[in-house]
């Protein structure tokens, strides 16, 4: 037992699991006693089993994999095109001053500057239609991935750069052929953290501006105090939002053979 | 400071011609008050295929001359003749050795040696019987798809020596190659550092705070003061060619060592 608390020292693998799901499974029992009592309306807090109930509903009937479909989509577009625009600008950041000092100051001001309270001006500008949702996600991570890139960028020791100098490369062949490769796996770390913020940014602009979606859902839910349908969305996007963490994880490493992350 | 003299001596019959010469060179940093002064007048010159070692305390500004002969690092005064041109940047003539890892960690280990060859574009088959010869000349054959991580640290130091010489630079610069490795390594990769310069002909500008490391590899030795940096000695080693390390328990080579040692503890007071 006292092998169980050491400081940061590991314990067996088949523990952590066990203890890992004892924390699930306590959560979800208090949920059920507290809900099924009956000391707690339904309307505050409904019982497992009507939420399931309304899971089940809502995929026979098609709208969960509707609502599902145009979120992903959503998160799809605004995420790749703030990481398409957004790298290669990071890159630039990173390698030369003079990027830095144009594109990435201006980002640390905008950088801090509450996504959501930009979206009233979104809708004045772009109105509520999907570009709208795409713009919010979009901005909300683009100012993030361009310094976050850049500073990836310069985290490569200085001396792997001087290596590919003394080797013969120019400035084009060290960006291409030493940096892009060098931040290879930190760009997928750092995408992977980024698709979890555009997941809220999601939420956030389905919650204000939306008639589709899962965020757009939990709002109809509310209002007509359908509250299972709330644990619903919320655990739905909850599960999504694990999945795309795990698959994001599994890539990182499959891809990644060479890096050596035990000493990292 | 004129070298020739002196160092003409470790090439029997062959002509002493210079390689590389460094002229005045300086290099100021700006500091709070004004500037300091990290070398200060350096007159060095290594002719064709020598060895030439530079020793001295830390701080004293070894790294900071191999980086501006090496182009990494802009100097404030002088210049770097590398055969009768002057040089400024860096260059694939200049190859390097840094004391750090510095191998490619998402290439192979053929691959790292490649890397110059394939800036160079030079043809496929070339470079793959280039690569073969020095992957083999620093025996690592059986880690040929291995990647960085997977080696040791003496072994990564061959593959940067061999992704080096690959590339046959006129010039190898080495910046304390061996200093982080353990005792027994370090002497191992000595005696292959010795082998590998008098089979391949290179010329060979090696820094290190190790004496004894400088000793054993050179045939020359400039002896560096610290604050501001300047060269202090120049020092011929007049020991055999063939070297095995067992010399460094003979007396020649005992006496030459503590007479360095004197040279740059003295200076610490
Ligand atoms: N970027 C820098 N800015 C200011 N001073 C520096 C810088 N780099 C090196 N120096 C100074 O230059 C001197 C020489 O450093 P270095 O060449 O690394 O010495 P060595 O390799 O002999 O230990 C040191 O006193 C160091 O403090
Ligand atoms: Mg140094």
């Amino acid at each position: 037992m006292a092998s169980l608390f050491r400081i940061r020292k590991d314990i067996d693998k088949k523990t952590y699991l066990l203890i890992a799901l004892s924390a699930f499974a306590l959560l979800f029992c208090i949920w059920a006693v507290v809900s099924m009592s009956g000391a707690v309306k339904a309307t505050i807090l409904p019982t497992p089993a009507m939420v399931l109930k309304y899971v089940i509903a809502s995929v026979s009937n098609g709208s969960l994999q509707a609502n599902m479909g145009i979120s992903i989509f959503r998160i799809m577009a605004g995420f790749l095109t703030a990481v398409l625009i957004g790298i290669p600008l990071g890159i630039l950041c990173g390698a030369f001053k003079v990027f830095e000092s144009f594109i990435q100051s201006l980002c640390e001001f905008i950088r801090y500057m509450p996504v959501p309270a930009f979206i009233p001006l979104i809708m004045v500008w772009i109105g509520i239609g999907e570009t709208a949702k795409v713009a919010v996600i979009f901005l909300g991570t683009l100012f993030q991935v361009i310094p976050m890139t850049a500073d990836i960028v310069r985290s490569i020791p200085e001396d792997l750069i001087n290596a590919a100098y003394t080797l013969g490369a120019n400035r084009r062949q060290t960006v291409l052929k030493v940096i892009i490769p060098a931040i290879m796996p930190k760009l997928f770390e750092m995408m992977r953290m980024m698709i979890g913020w555009a997941w809220t940014y999601l939420i956030v602009s389905e919650l204000v501006a939306a008639n589709s979606g899962l965020g757009y859902s939990i709002l109809k839910a509310q209002r007509v105090l359908k509250t299972e349908a709330i644990f619903a969305g919320i655990l739905i996007i909850g599960i999504l939002g694990v999945l795309t963490d795990r698959v994001f994880a599994y890539i990182t490493k499959k891809m990644f053979r060479w890096v050596d992350w035990g000493s990292k | 400071m004129s070298a020739a003299g002196i160092a003409g001596q470790g090439l029997s019959g062959r002509v002493a011609t210079s390689k590389i010469y460094a002229r005045g060179v300086e290099k100021r940093y700006p500091s709070k008050p004004g500037f300091v002064l990290a070398l200060d007048d350096i007159n060095i010159e290594v002719l064709t295929n020598e060895f030439v070692s530079i020793v001295g305390p830390s701080g004293c500004g070894k790294s900071t001359l191999l980086r501006i002969i090496g182009g990494l690092e802009d100097k404030t005064g002088g210049k770097i003749v590398l055969n009768d041109t002057e040089l400024s940047g860096a260059g694939a003539d200049r190859g390097m050795v840094f004391q750090g890892y510095t191998l490619f960690p998402w290439l192979s280990v053929a691959k790292n040696i490649e890397f110059g060859l394939k800036i160079k574009k030079m043809p496929k088959e070339q470079r793959e019987a280039i690569v073969e010869k020095y992957i083999n000349r620093v025996g690592l054959g059986k880690f040929k798809n291995s990647y960085p991580k997977e080696l040791s640290g003496g072994m990564k130091q061959r593959v940067a020596i061999a992704r080096a010489l690959a590339n046959s630079p006129e010039v190898l610069l080495m910046d304390e190659p061996f200093g982080a490795l353990d005792p027994q390594t370090k002497s191992s990769m000595q005696l292959l550092m010795r082998q590998i310069w008098q089979t391949e002909k290179t010329t060979v500008i090696f820094v290190t705070h190790d004496i004894e490391e400088a000793v054993f590899l050179s045939q020359r030795i400039y002896v560096m003061d610290a604050h501001p940096g300047r060269i202090k000695a120049d020092i011929a080693v007049y020991l055999p060619h063939e070297r095995t390390l067992d010399i460094k328990d003979e007396p020649n080579f005992i006496s030459l060592r503590k007479e360095i040692s004197a040279m740059i503890t003295h200076n610490d007071n």
